[in-house]
């Protein structure tokens, strides 16, 4: 098959849309995550995600829909217990990588789900898992406009809420719930590193090579979209796991730039001085 | 009527570190507060924005008082992809009226800049933010002189700036500047407090 065959095949069309949308979105969650330093939340969540949907399948509920619920309760708990930082993701890799191991090996369904959720076979997708893209895509454009700017200068004035009495925990509450909703849908589609890699590779890319916040978001989503492409066509090609060619690609960009950088630095004669 | 009214104020953290102080702030000051180290000028700020314990007294803001707080050090992330411009517009500042030593910052990342630049343009960021009444802890930190003199400058045209919500209260906006350097504060400041 050649090349615009496997992307615009029927079987594979579902996929690749799904793929899409979830490249487009965990980068840009992914840049938030960064500039909070949060950026552990995506494999913990991913975690969380991953064995509450093997607890959902045990109950009847598509894995997709009881990741999503372990994900949203794990969201809610960290945020109102106000545990932030990366300690408070660093229990959740630790949670749910244990009860996601017990129960993948106590149950034959689980060990075949388990499976796939670390392969990330996102060929596997079908209309729930686009339709649940399409909404967290939704959800993100609708929410991110409207939270970004009180996210950032958080971070930035983080007295400013406080000193004027604003009630900033909504907007923190909001972020950690659509992070817990896009990790729990990309952990069912592109697996558990496909996920957390969606988030975490981009964004640190951009953060090294953007101008400006703007650009950052710009770069994030497209080295998102692009890897995800090539890894969707070369897993193909070779009959690979889609999870792992995503990671490999995302890691192989993110060399390149460092390589790009170093030798721009060497013929520049060294890295640029802070002016003052 | 004042923007901010402390009664024997007596704040702390985990004890009483300052008080009890009593100070009204109008609108059109520049109000200093000078003391040795350790004496509770920062501790006095955090009350007012209710990040300290308040043991004694009462603190009084104008109705629909909007607040910038500038603290002793500033979140600085090692790499921070964010020009000098999103960061004002984050605080809603206006850059119109941005001196020539802080305009070239703008198309900037922020982790480019010296530590001087950056803590200019977040005073300035909370001078022009639109808040009422600006809280500055030593934001004489990292500057040279000509820095300094640039500060006094941003620092001077404060008075005269209108409010845009408070214009029950007065005509002005008002600041209130914690500092350890005297010379600074006279230069600076409509009026000096010495506390602790």
């Amino acid at each position: 098959m050649s090349v615009p065959d496997l992307l615009l095949d029927p079987l594979f069309r579902l996929p690749l849309m799904t793929g899409t949308v979830i490249a487009l979105v965990l980068p840009l969650i992914g840049a938030l995550l960064m500039l909070r330093d949060e950026w552990l939340a995506a494999l913990g969540l991913a975690h969380l995600a991953a064995a509450s949907a093997l607890v959902g399948l045990a109950v009847g509920l598509p894995a997709v829909l009881g990741g999503m619920l372990g994900a949203l309760a794990a969201g809610v708990v960290k945020s109102l217990s106000r545990a932030s930082g990366n300690l408070a993701y660093g229990f959740m890799i630790l949670l749910g990588w244990s009860a996601l191991v017990l129960i993948a090996a106590n149950t034959t369904l689980g060990a075949a789900l388990g499976h796939a959720l670390i392969d990330g076979q996102l060929y596997f997708s079908g209309a729930l898992e686009l339709t649940a893209a399409l909404l967290l895509g939704a959800l993100t454009a609708l929410t991110l406009i409207r939270i970004m700017p009180h996210l950032m200068r958080a971070r930035f004035f983080p007295t400013y809420e406080q000193a004027n009495r604003l009630p900033a925990r909504r907007w923190h509450l909001t972020f950690d719930l659509l992070v817990a909703l896009g990790l729990a849908i990309a952990t069912a589609t592109v697996g558990l590193m496909g996920a957390f890699s969606l988030v975490l590779v981009p964004a640190w890319i951009a953060f090294h090579i953007a101008s400006s916040w703007t650009w950052t978001l710009v770069i994030s989503a497209l080295v998102g979209i692009l890897s995800m492409m090539l890894a969707y066509l070369a897993a193909l090609a070779w009959d690979q796991p889609f999870g792992p060619i995503l990671v490999g690609v995302l890691l192989s960009t993110a060399a390149m730039v460092v390589l790009a950088r170093q030798l721009r630095m060497r013929f520049a004669g060294g890295p640029r001085r802070r002016l003052d | 009527m004042p923007l901010l009214t402390l009664s024997g104020l007596v704040a702390g953290h985990g004890d009483p570190v300052i008080g009890p102080v009593s100070l009204r702030v109008m609108a059109g000051e520049v109000v200093g507060l000078w003391g040795p180290n350790g004496c509770g000028k920062s501790t006095l700020l955090n009350a007012i924005i209710d990040r300290a314990v308040i043991f004694a007294g009462q603190i009084e803001r104008a109705p629909r008082l909007r607040l910038a707080y500038q603290e002793q050090w500033s979140v600085r992330l090692p790499i921070m992809p964010v020009t000098g411009g999103e960061l004002l517009r984050l605080m809603g500042a206006c850059d119109q009226a941005l001196p020539d030593a802080l305009r070239c910052l703008l198309r900037r990342r922020i982790d480019r800049l010296s530590g001087g630049q950056y803590q200019l343009l977040r005073v300035w960021a909370a001078l022009s933010g639109g808040a009422d009444l600006i809280l500055l802890d030593e934001p004489t930190n990292n500057l040279d002189p000509e820095r300094e003199s640039l500060l006094l400058q941003m620092l001077a045209k404060v008075p005269a700036q209108r409010s845009r919500r408070l214009l029950d209260v007065g005509s002005g906006r008002a600041v209130l500047l914690v500092s350890h350097e005297r010379r600074f504060l006279d230069a600076a400041c409509s009026r000096v407090i010495e506390i602790g």
